[in-house]
């Protein structure tokens, strides 16, 4: 909303500094955005009388004026222009001038001196709207009541200054000039100065030009409707238009002018049109009918529905209520008659009516807030006030009110002591009866009742934010709240942090990725074509078809991140991110919310579908530097060592069906880990093609691990182990088996054989001599310590778990290594 | 034996100040003092002495032997610090050659606030709620006081799942774990829920599709619009430094009366004016009010007993303003140089 300071002067006292009067209505609540002062740009342009224009001695095309800029001597001037003549009042720009192009310097043309410029429309920063009787193309020739010398600003109205209001939509009420005037008046307690608007009239029966009937008075209950006969249609006086170019509205004409004056006046949308194309001169305020049609304003034609209300005549419709008038019936140059509209329709009912048709205007914007309930006569009235002010036409002085409402303002009950108790303060309830009286609130009965524009008004809490405002937010003292305080962080939130601190000091860089990523990434990380994974989440109405469905895994996320630094030219990386995949829900069936409410017991909201789960996942990605697939199964290992989690195996992630995402993963360079059947994670070097698919030049490692699965599998419990008291024996063995035999294997048949006593098995070493590689071998040595804690181990002991050890080794195909 | 012991002394100390190795004092102190050595062979030689002249050749020996081991001492003293300093001046090292790094990680910086904010307001009591992201209209907007048809609706450009009737969609805002809070737990409630949300902005160095909140709820008996102030100005405090200014504007939201917009004294200017506050002084932080009756009546919480507020804060504007950054796509990019200033 943008107010024109002169006009709110109308109606109250604003001549305070502008940054005073901003800062005021902003803690007042309502919020100034910014201010212009018009033609601020503009400076040292005077209104200056052409003396004498005669040619120049040097050049045909310019001519040398004398101009009496109110100085002592006139100045001489060099110009171009054809359409200033001896007589006329020009904008001069002079010596030292600024405009909008720049500054003005005296100067001479041609070998003549020329003291300043003369000032066309546009140079001043002005459109032919605003001056329409101005020659857009040549000099600006003044039609004003100005003298020479007189500052350009006040000549011609440029000095008002418009100010930019962020309303809320609770307050639609102050998308008006009047509104802010209330607010301006309560702010600042002085007084609001608004009078009933009033007309003369030429006698005569509106019903014989016109008949309105409505036909929903639930969606509209007011209508009000008068006629204005033998129109002058024609440009608006200067002040309408200045006011309308403050307010952000372009000038049409005086009719257009008249409804836009009394919208921005009164927050009241009004409607003009042409007597001629109301066939049958009825108005009928109905339902539309399923299929019917109307060209509206903008040109557009539309098809109705039965739940969308319709002005219409006799035989069609002629608007769409509170949205846009159709294109046929607004006034025409040759338009004799013209209704004036002033109605109420419903807020949802304008609001669902605008959406369905996509059709946004003024006036829809106004009624789905609210408009005043009570203002259509008002409106209509003032609408007649200007039209006689303007003397475009005559006005019949008999109007139709068509008036179903049964409006009853607002009531609450009127608590000080409450409302000191909310607030936190103390204000006394005589203050509080001054500030919303002030903001024209009347007490009746112990309550206190809504002004009817104030249709945001419902509830004690309501009353008391009227008061917080008006007293000041800011002098609510601040104060700490009582009661015990038993805050901590729950289970979850302490196990994601440990994994994440985890996580950090292993090396990683955290990461934050969208959750909604491209549906490509199904088919950009190989996954079958019926993986579930691409049974997603997908939202109807995305910014574009990179974010448009929700991830179900986080892998393809990590890769883009490390795509963008590998093309960044970041020699290595190594990120992770702790965040949720978004898997559709698994049963269709509607479940119950709130079943464990504890309190009223009476609100139990049901879920109309099922949510889908939002499981946490750790995911780590890693190129460059010298890692490899040991690098990111070392990360996994760490982080399941740091948490305590024991008894994991990794298992080829080719032989299980845990993750689909195997598929984006190197077949044999890639493992899934699983404690007691349950999958954990998943973890290997990026398939080359997928690899390629990313564009990442370097072989590039991911890890992903199921946080509710490891978490299910932490303890959290740490418990000290006494150190030895006695000292270990190691024995170092050394072996040869078939090359695919697992080391996993072969470590699960030491710890069995070796029993009770084994401290830690540690792989040394692993070779390949020619002859092994030809035969499919190699040689895997392990160092295996074993220690008692009732005393120092014997040799016999020691050597007796060693021939235990060849003889599960052998069992299992591997043989010492001679 | 007076002249051959006084030239034994004399030979050993010529001897000593020659030595320069630590093993050679060694080989001096055997042939000196040892069993075998010089000293031992003439006290071997005082049974022909007289019992006079016992006491004072045994005396003079004593002196001698004495002599010789403190200088012998005092050798081995001066041998091990010269042959410290020689290694340890052929062990020096250009210190001005970089460390050895062992892998150093990083929060993100989004991380490091929220991580922050979480430890001042469990310090203030309050726990953390964790809700859905994808949730449905209900708890997103209705039972916030957002009816369909609200015009309020608008300012939240809405993302919407496929198939759900526009039913169920991505949260707007945390304050929908405000709604599962509620219903299920009673007052005294003191809660904050930190998350992603998500609006149909498209990118720029000031808006993103997904972005975090923190969302802040008190309910209990009696709570204040006071007690709102106060919680709010000393979580600025902790977080931005007691000379931080707060103020609160009236505003509107659905689901607070009375709502307020909270500004924070400029960190560039403190107050005065400058373009980074347009000449404001103040920044706006964080929306904030009373939580509203119709939301507690939703929730099943009696308005008439009970009272609370209710605050939300953006995470990627705090995050901005601390670290200085000027552009919201640094922080979804995740170039590694970024990352790794934090």
């Amino acid at each position: 909303m943008n107010l024109s300071m002169k006009w709110l002067g109308d109606y109250v006292k604003a001549d305070m500094p502008i940054k005073d009067f901003c800062h005021a209505l902003t803690m007042s609540g309502s919020k100034v955005e910014c201010y212009e002062v018009e033609g601020s740009n503009v400076s040292n342009v005077v209104v200056g009388k052409i003396l004498s224009k005669g040619p120049h001695e040097n050049a045909d095309a310019l001519f040398v004026c004398q101009v009496d800029v109110g100085a002592d001597a006139p100045i001489q001037i060099v110009t171009n222009a054809r359409n200033v003549k001896e007589g006329d009042l020009v904008p001069v720009a002079l010596d030292g001038a600024v405009l909008p192009e720049g500054k003005i310097k005296k100067c001479k043309m041609r070998g003549v001196e020329s003291f300043g410029m003369f000032c066309g429309i546009d140079t001043l920063g002005l459109t032919a709207h605003d001056f329409p009787y101005a020659d857009p193309e040549g000099v600006f020739v003044i039609q004003e009541d100005c003298k020479p010398g007189d500052d350009i600003h006040k000549a011609i109205g440029l000095d008002d200054t418009s100010v930019e209001f962020e309303i809320t939509s609770n307050r639609p009420d102050c998308l008006s000039v009047i509104g802010l005037a209330r607010e301006t008046a309560a702010t600042y307690g002085t007084e609001l100065k608004v009078k009933a608007p009033e007309f003369r009239g030429v006698d005569g029966d509106v019903n014989s030009y016109l008949k309105v009937d409505i036909h929903n008075a639930e969606k509209c209950p007011r209508y009000c409707a008068g006629i204005v006969k033998n129109v002058k249609i024609g440009p608006s006086p200067r002040w309408m238009r200045e006011r309308l170019r403050a307010s952000g509205v372009r000038p049409i004409n005086n009719f257009v002018d008249i409804t836009n004056y009394v919208m921005l006046e009164y927050g009241q949308p009004m409607h003009a049109f042409d007597l001629r194309y109301v066939e049958g001169a009825h108005i009928n305020v109905r339902n539309a009918v399923d299929g019917e049609k109307i060209m509206t304003l903008d040109g557009v034609e539309r098809e109705l529905t039965s739940d969308m209300l319709v002005i219409a005549d006799e035989k069609k419709p002629v608007a769409v209520a509170g949205v846009m008038g159709g294109e046929y019936s607004g006034i025409m140059d040759d338009t004799t008659t013209v209704v004036f509209e002033s109605a109420y329709f419903e807020p949802s009912q304008v609001r669902r009516t605008s959406k369905k048709l996509g059709l946004k205007s003024d006036a829809s914007a106004r009624y789905e807030k609210g408009v005043d309930p009570t203002i259509s006569m008002t409106c209509l009235k003032r609408a007649f006030e200007l039209v006689e002010l303007l003397g475009a036409g005559e006005v019949v002085n008999t109007v139709i009110d068509c008036n179903k409402s049964d409006f009853k303002p607002s009531e609450v009950v009127f608590d000080p002591e409450w409302i000191n108790n909310f607030l936190g303060t103390s204000i006394s309830e005589a203050d509080m009866k001054e500030y919303l009286s002030r903001l024209e609130f009347t007490f009746a009965d112990g309550k206190v009742i809504a002004p009817a524009f104030r249709i945001d008004i419902g509830c004690k809490a309501d009353i008391a934010e009227e008061v917080a405002r008006i007293y000041g937010y800011n002098n609510i003292p601040s104060t700490d709240f009582r009661g015990v305080a038993r805050a901590e962080f729950t289970e979850e939130q302490k196990f994601v942090r440990i994994l994440r601190n985890a996580a950090v000091s292993l090396g990683g860089y955290e990461i934050a990725t969208y959750s909604f990523v491209s549906p490509k990434y199904f088919d950009r990380i190989r996954l079958p074509e019926d993986s579930a994974l691409r049974k997603v989440v997908r939202i109807v109405n995305p910014l574009g078809e990179d974010t448009s469905v929700m991830r179900t895994s986080t892998i393809p996320s990590m890769l883009d991140v490390l795509a963008f630094n590998y093309n960044n030219r970041n020699e290595k990386a190594c990120l992770f991110e702790i965040a949720k995949e978004y898997l559709p829900a698994k049963e269709e069936k509607p479940f119950i919310n709130g079943d464990t409410l504890a309190n009223s017991g009476n609100k139990k909201h049901r879920y109309e579908y099922s949510l889908p789960d939002e499981p946490q996942r750790l995911t780590f990605g890693i190129y460059g530097g010298d890692a490899d697939f040991y690098t990111v199964k070392g990360i996994a290992e760490q982080l399941l060592a740091k948490l305590k989690i024991d008894g994991v195996e990794y298992v080829r992630a080719a032989d299980s069906d845990a993750f689909d995402e195997k598929c984006a993963l190197h077949p044999g360079r890639s493992a899934v880990i699983l404690r007691e059947g349950t999958p954990l994670g998943i973890l290997g070097e990026v398939h080359p093609e997928v690899q390629e698919t990313y564009g990442i030049g370097v072989k590039t490692y991911v890890l992903k691990l199921n946080i509710p699965e490891l978490m299910a599998a932490y303890t959290g419990t740490i418990t000290y182990q006494p150190l030895p008291k006695f000292p270990a024996s190691t024995r170092d063995i050394s072996l040869v088996c078939d090359e695919d035999t697992p080391a996993a294997e072969l470590e699960k048949a030491i710890r069995g054989a070796v029993g009770k006593i084994l401290e830690k098995v540690t792989l040394f070493d692993i070779y390949r001599s020619d002859d092994m590689k030809k035969n499919g071998k190699k040689s895997v040595a392990y160092s295996i310590s074993m220690r008692s804690h009732e005393g120092t181990l014997t040799d016999e002991q020691a050597d007796g778990a060693m021939k235990r050890v060849v003889k599960a080794l052998n069992a299992i195909g591997a043989e010492l290594r001679g | 034996m007076k002249e051959q012991l006084e030239k034994i002394e004399a030979l050993a100390k010529q001897e000593l100040s020659a030595c320069t190795e630590i093993k050679a004092l060694d080989d001096l102190r055997i042939k000196f003092l040892g069993k075998k050595g010089e000293l031992t062979a003439i006290l071997k030689q005082m049974g022909g002495l007289s019992a006079e002249e016992r006491p004072v050749i045994g005396q003079l020996a004593n002196k001698v032997r004495a002599d010789i081991e403190e200088a012998l001492a005092a050798k081995m003293t001066a041998l091990k610090s010269e042959a410290q300093s020689a290694k340890l001046r052929e062990e020096t090292i250009d210190v001005t050659l970089p460390g050895k790094h062992a892998p150093f990680g990083k929060l993100h910086p989004l991380t490091r606030v929220e991580n922050e904010i979480r430890e001042i307001f469990i310090g203030m009591g309050f726990n953390i709620a964790d809700g859905p992201e994808i949730d449905d209209d209900y708890h997103v907007f209705e039972a916030l006081n957002l009816p369909p048809d609200h015009p309020a609706r608008d300012t939240q450009d809405t993302f919407y799942i496929e198939n759900t009737n526009e039913t169920v969609l991505l949260r707007t805002q945390t304050s929908s774990v405000q709604v599962h809070v509620m219903e299920n737990q009673k007052p005294p409630i003191r809660i904050i829920s930190p998350g992603r949300v998500f609006r149909s902005d498209a990118v720029d160095a000031t808006h993103s599709p997904l972005f975090h909140q923190i969302e802040g709820l008190v309910i209990d008996k009696g709570i204040t619009m006071s007690d709102l102030k106060g919680t709010l100005e000393m979580l600025m405090k902790k977080l931005y430094g007691n000379d931080c200014k707060l103020r609160f504007r009236p505003h509107h939201f659905p689901f607070t009366e009375p709502s307020c917009e909270v500004d924070i004294s400029c960190f560039n200017c403190g107050g005065k004016g400058c373009s980074m506050c347009k000449d404001e002084g103040y920044i706006e932080l964080l929306g904030a009010g009373m939580v509203h009756p119709k939301v507690l009546e939703n929730c099943g919480i009696d308005p008439e007993e009970y009272s609370g507020f209710a605050f939300g804060l953006g995470l990627e504007r705090m995050v901005m303003g601390r670290y200085d950054i000027n552009d919201l796509r640094l922080l979804y990019e995740n170039d590694v140089r970024f990352l790794e200033q934090f």
